[in-house]
């Protein structure tokens, strides 16, 4: 395998570092230290991809972050596939395999191709205006036949493997960018004693030092400063340097999210390591060192693989060692070119010419040029490209007429000017600037703490750019407020021969209005110059909309190379200056952020925290299967013997009204309510009594918003006069802590009380049956258990297992009932005991679901099961439970409002199906008349749904209008198959008299 | 993610330890029993929502607890100055807006 | 009479321990949610046998024994030796709000070098000595789990959560230690 255009006499790159990799299939070799871009360069291969619209043979523009057309995808195994992946940042390791996109059979022949011979017809606004009729074929053909032509490479079809990262990070100077400005503004803020973070999205920072071979910096090349600097940053303490990473999003006070990469250049990554890490960084003071982006020139067949640009070439041939041609054409309307048409025939490469637009360029480097043997064609364009899959001839004429001129050529590269990256000056809502000397949007008016150096900030020459930072570095470091700030700002000497001018944007010469000329403007949308004219003519006069109607600038590139082009077309044709047409808006992220990134952490079982209770280890012991309520896994039921679902709960319905059944109960919510004032705040946050609650009482409580609809229930047990423990359902617990602190803290402040959550101190395990109090006694220590000592509805603290305990004789299934709190961590061990006694008297452990049926056979509401936030007391059949005589508590006025006191609402009722066995679905529609037409009037809707095992038939609880004055009435619930007939019934099914509670 | 000034820590904290609350210098009517429809209407569901600086509860959630109140300026979503509950509603004219 | 019950804490059995890194279930210790005015506190001070700070994100500690300012009325009273907490309290007559929290909260050791960088994964909050000194302490987030942070040490932290929690703190602390 060889590289035939890597010179030996060229680049940084180690010859013997060879690495190998595969291209479609087909076996190349690379040098470690290569991109995907560079190596493939190496081996002559320019053709890349195919453009996303026209499939048009497109290959390398660039040499870094902008690159609009070398997108390939990575295979790394079957569930690693990234698409979309810019070989220009790809770093080469051993076994790489890439694969070429948006290609069908095969890249170098491509049948969706024929969209090119089509061009006159895909023009700006074509799907716009021509899928518009019929309307229904959109949905059937258009959208699934474009879906599938279009896209960008393909997605994996298995979850991905990796893990990613995430770090919160502060600091007093984040320096973005870690060219020779970067470098230099961290050095000067991290010498004043800064916490400084330099984050550079290469390997090796340097940045443009990386071609720019005529730089000196404190009397060495560029480049071997930049690396001598990086690591004396990097040993810093008071530096974190973060190569691979790119800053991509400048947020609100001074935070911005950076991406490392970690993993996706190394052969063999640890699977344990993550691939990248988002890192929120906040900042007192931000250093933007972002550089400036080469444009390309906009002239007829641009595109051809084999056109580049001039500063791509020089990074390839002065840091890669790899020749972008034999015998290549340069073509600029700016001096930075000449450098690279230099720098090539300097390696030995034959310049076939050099194309300058302008009519008389001057100075040094023209000189240069000519002395070398380069022939300057000023005042000449290139007028068009030949070559199917690269570029081998260029086409030239003079610009103000004259004989054209085909040139031989292999490569030809290019450049317009180049447009300084204020992507994050401009997301950190900074205004920008349009200077109109050198044609180009600068940092104007900072709106957050932070400053732009070197090429990002307009300043051209690398002394000044140097000096720049410098300045800026030591200010941010005092800025921030470093003490030590008394450190003198570093002096570097730093000049270098490169030379700069401002350049063109815009369409060149042979691509200007009125030309049917293929003269692309952005390469990944396939946008050209005639399409933003188009869309001008179309009536589009903000930017915004010549933007969205021909989608320039808003491919995942985000028009980084394009956007000035566009915008000076656009002007052009609109005759209104640039800056009155202005910029579209740039938003994060700068560069592609994958959402592995983003999720960082929080996959899998770090999603969200899943929260289990202390006797959960018993529960899956004991073959629960769980549900998730909230966070919380709860036991659902526990089959046993092969037993289903149906014949589990059933079984265990059956076991607790006959004997007894052991419930955890843990999740539910526990507030403690202490103060001199507790009774009065408990009468202004439930609709009840409570200053006559006696200690050692409880009482069901009802909770409700200031609109007088429920909020939340619980029992509620007076341990003192000054105490009481508060219960919330499982999932209400902490908004309604939020809730009863709002209104302690803002309304009722003056009330001495206290609210404590004690959810998770106390394990709860309810013991529920006539046989629950046999199966407690010998556990329980220091209370009477009698009825008359404690009767249903009483608290009691003592001792359970011999740890403090608080026991309520309380009951949500209608039976004698115990529910023992014991702090948790003793949960287990008090768990395992009742267990054990219970299995003297044929107890079984329950799980929610049974827990639900039983209730439900007693008519007990569930909070958000039976009731949605439109359901008073009264509705659901609770107004017992307001305190007729109190003058306050929360929603005593809404519960007021018309609405809520009018006739007719919906209200909680029991339903029995005509057959006995069917068990409505929970959430069916009710109506009165089966037989009307469709759409039918609802009256109401079931609310819980089951088969009871101790009634013998199914049973439902439902909303109902005006359900109160409907007992005995026939109702249908219409289903698919028909309507089944219930019966309206009161909502209690068992024990109606409440018997069992005293069984 | 903002960085808020909690009145009760004396110090900005990152936005995720806050929860939003709703409009500020509302009262629950003393009387709220008695109050006619319209007032309580007025109370409990007209909000002003403006564009530009509104003021708002927060609670610092996550932190200690407390709810305070901020000016916040709802189109540059800039905070423009946090207080103590019970203090009174800052003279817009003296707030800095930036 | 039955056994007395066994103790068996959330994070039985686990730890972790890495270059630059160790994380540590702490032992049982007794805990106090205590909520008191401004005038009660030189005689819950007293009671208790350390001064209750008051100043924001700060906490004072004697012994075995400490106290942590969560809130301007809040405060985690921990005792590493379970000492009976709200009995100290009991006895004061000044008005405040003592509830025993011994159980609802779990406490997690994160020590060594790289213990900032760790509790970076998840926390927002600055950590640095200048702003998050020893002594420091602050109710705040770690991912999606409310945490208390407490500085014990130059290179050492104690984390507070609620029991529930305490698998996915540790779990989310392992995760970032593991990513030397």
């Amino acid at each position: 395998m060889t590289q035939p255009f890597r010179l030996p006499t060229a680049g940084r790159l180690d010859a013997a570092g060879t690495v190998s990799f595969t291209f479609d299939g087909k076996a190349h070799a690379g040098l470690a230290g290569d991109t995907l871009a560079s190596a493939l360069l190496a081996n002559g291969v320019h053709l890349v991809g195919r453009s996303f619209k026209y499939h048009r043979p497109r290959g390398i523009l660039s040499a870094g972050a902008e690159e609009p057309n070398a997108l390939v995808g990575i295979h790394r195994d079957p569930a690693r596939k990234t698409p979309n992946v810019r070989a220009t940042v790809q770093e080469l390791y051993d076994g790489l395999a890439a694969v070429s996109q948006n290609r069908w059979p095969s890249l170098a022949f491509d049948v969706g191709a024929l969209n090119d011979l089509g061009a006159p017809f895909f023009s700006a606004g074509f799907y716009y205006k021509t899928f518009m009729w019929p309307r229904a074929a959109w949905e059937r053909l258009y959208e699934p036949v474009i879906r599938r032509a279009a896209g960008l490479g393909t997605a994996p079809d298995q979850p991905d493997p990796d893990r990613y990262s995430n770090r919160f990070a502060h600091c007093d100077v984040l320096v973005v960018g870690g060219g020779a400005a970067g470098l230099a503004a961290a050095l000067a803020a991290s010498e004043a004693g800064a916490r400084v973070i330099l984050a550079d999205e290469q390997a090796e920072p340097g940045g443009s030092l990386r071609f720019e071979d005529g730089a000196f910096i404190d009397g060495k090349p560029g480049w071997e400063w930049a690396q001598q600097t990086a690591a004396q940053l990097a040993a810093r303490d008071n530096v974190r340097l973060l190569t691979r990473t790119t800053g991509f999003g400048y947020y609100a006070q001074n935070m911005l999210g950076l991406v490392e990469c970690l993993t996706d250049h190394l052969a063999a990554p640890d699977p344990e390591a993550p691939r990248e890490r988002l890192w929120q960084v906040r900042a007192k003071r931000v250093v933007l060192a972002t550089g400036a982006i080469e444009r390309h020139m906009v002239f007829p067949d641009n595109d051809r693989p084999g056109i580049m640009l001039a500063s791509a070439a020089r990074a390839y041939l002065n840091h890669f060692g790899v020749a972008v041609g034999r015998r290549v054409a340069v073509y600029t309307a700016d001096d930075s070119a000449y450098a690279a048409a230099i720098d090539l025939k300097e390696k030995g490469v034959e310049i076939a010419a050099l194309v300058d637009l302008r009519p008389a360029p001057q100075g040094a480097h023209v000189d240069e040029a000519r002395a070398l043997g380069i022939e300057v064609l000023a005042g000449h364009a290139v007028t068009g490209t030949e070559g199917r899959l690269r570029v081998h001839r260029v086409n030239v004429a003079p610009v103000n007429g004259g004989a054209p001129r085909r040139i031989e050529a292999d490569a030809l590269v290019t450049s317009s000017g180049w447009t300084p990256a204020v992507h994050l000056f401009s997301q950190s809502r900074g205004k920008l600037a349009f200077n109109e000397a050198t044609q180009r949007f600068l940092p104007g008016q900072y709106v957050q703490d932070a400053v732009s150096v070197g090429a990002g900030n307009g300043t051209t020459g690398l002394g000044e750019a140097i000096a720049e930072a410098l300045q800026a570095g030591g200010k941010a470091a005092k800025e921030a407020g470093v003490s030590k700030a008394r450190a003198k700002v570093p002096n570097l000497e730093a000049g270098s021969t490169e030379r700069w001018s401002s350049g063109m944007a815009g369409a060149a010469p042979g691509a200007e209005a009125g030309r049917k000329a293929m003269a692309f403007v952005d390469f990944q949308n396939d946008v050209t110059a005639k399409d933003i004219r188009q869309a001008v003519q179309e009536g589009m006069r903000s930017i915004e909309h010549v933007k969205r109607f021909t989608t320039t600038g808003m491919a995942t590139d985000q028009g980084k190379t394009s956007n000035l082009h566009a915008l000076t077309i656009a002007s052009e044709m609109l005759g209104k200056p640039i800056p009155e047409v202005g910029l579209t808006t740039f938003r994060p992220p700068y560069t592609p952020v994958t959402f592995g990134a983003l999720v960082g952490h929080g996959r899998g079982a770090l999603f969200e925290p899943t929260r289990r209770t202390p006797i959960h280890a018993w529960a899956e012991a004991h073959g629960a299967v769980f549900e998730d309520v909230g966070q919380w896994k709860r036991a659902w039921y526990f089959p046993s013997g092969g037993e289903d679902m149906h014949a589990a709960v059933a079984r265990e319905c059956r076991t607790v009204r006959q004997s007894a059944g052991i419930f955890d109960a843990s999740t539910l919510g526990k507030i403690e309510v202490v103060g001199p004032d507790a009774a009065r705040f408990m009468e202004l946050m439930y609709t009840n009594p409570w200053q006559k609650l006696a200690v050692g009482r409880c009482r069901y409580g009802i909770m409700l918003r200031e609109d007088g609809f429920i909020y939340d229930d619980g029992v509620v047990g007076r341990l003192a006069e000054d105490r009481f423990h508060v219960t919330t359902t499982t999932g209400g617990a902490p908004r309604v802590l939020h809730h009863m602190e709002d209104y302690l803290q803002t309304e009722f402040p003056d009330l001495k009380v206290w609210l404590t959550s004690t959810s998770e101190q106390w394990a709860t395990i309810a013991v529920q049956g006539p046989k629950s109090r046999d199966i407690v006694a010998p556990l329980v220590e220091g209370i009477d258990l009698s009825d008359e000592a404690m009767p249903h509805m009483s608290v009691r603290e003592g001792r359970v297992c011999g740890v403090p305990a608080r026991l309520f004789r309380i009951s949500f299934t209608g039976e004698r009932g115990f529910e023992i709190n014991v702090p948790a961590d003793y949960g287990l061990s008090v768990w395992e005991a009742v267990w054990a006694e219970g299995g003297k008297h044929g107890a079984c452990a329950y799980g929610t679901e049974t827990m639900h049926v039983l209730r439900a056979e007693k008519g007990f509401i569930i909070v958000g099961q039976d009731t949605d936030g439109t359901v008073t007391p009264d509705d659901a059949g609770l107004a017992w439970a307001i305190g007729r005589k109190k003058t306050d508590f929360v929603g005593i006025r809404g519960l007021k409002r018309p609405d809520l006191t009018a006739p007719g609402r919906r209200q909680l009722v029991g339903l029995k199906t005509f057959d006995p066995k069917t068990v409505l679905e929970e959430g069916a529609q009710i109506v009165a008349d089966p037989n009307q037409p469709v759409p039918m009037k609802m009256i109401g809707f079931v609310t819980s749904s089951y088969w009871s095992e101790n009634c013998g038939r199914s049973i439902a609880l439902a909303l109902v209008e005006n359900g109160s004055h409907r007992m005995g009435e026939r109702l249908h619930v219409p289903m698919e198959d028909g309507a089944i007939e219930v019966e309206v019934v009161p909502t209690v099914f068992f024990d109606e008299k409440g018997e069992r509670t005293n069984g | 993610m903002l960085l808020i000034h909690c009145p009760y820590c004396e110090e900005e904290r990152p936005e995720l330890e806050f929860r939003h609350a709703g409009e500020a210098h509302i009262a629950r009517p003393e009387n709220i029993a008695e109050i006619a429809d319209e007032a309580f209407q007025r109370y409990f569901f007209i909000r002003a929502n403006p564009k530009g600086v509104t003021f708002e509860r927060w609670r610092h959630i996550h932190g200690c607890g407390r709810f305070f109140n901020a000016a916040r300026d709802t189109v540059s979503d800039r905070f423009l100055m946090t207080y103590r509950v019970g203090e009174p509603k800052p003279d817009l004219r003296k707030i800095d807006r930036k | 009479m039955a056994e007395i019950a066994r103790r068996m804490s959330a994070l039985e059995g686990r730890a972790y321990e890495g270059p630059g890194i160790a994380l540590t279930p702490d032992p049982p210790a007794s805990r106090l949610s205590l909520r008191a005015p401004e005038a009660s506190l030189s005689a819950l001070s007293k009671a208790l046998g350390l001064t209750l700070p008051d100043k924001p994100k700060t906490a004072a500690a004697d012994g075995s024994r400490a106290a942590l300012w969560l809130g301007p009325d809040e405060w985690l009273v921990i005792d590493e030796e379970c000492a009976d907490l709200a009995a100290l309290c009991a006895s004061v007559s000044a008005l405040h709000s003592a509830v025993d929290i011994s159980h609802r909260n779990t406490a997690i050791l994160v020590t060594g070098e790289r213990a900032e960088d760790v509790l970076g994964a998840g926390c927002p909050q600055d950590l640095s000595p200048t702003r998050f000194p020893v002594g420091a302490a602050s109710r705040t987030v770690f991912g999606k789990a409310e945490i208390v942070l407490w500085r014990i040490g130059e290179e050492a932290f104690r984390i507070e959560c609620w029991r529930s929690f305490s698998d996915y703190v540790f779990s989310l602390l392992e995760k970032a230690a593991r990513e030397a």
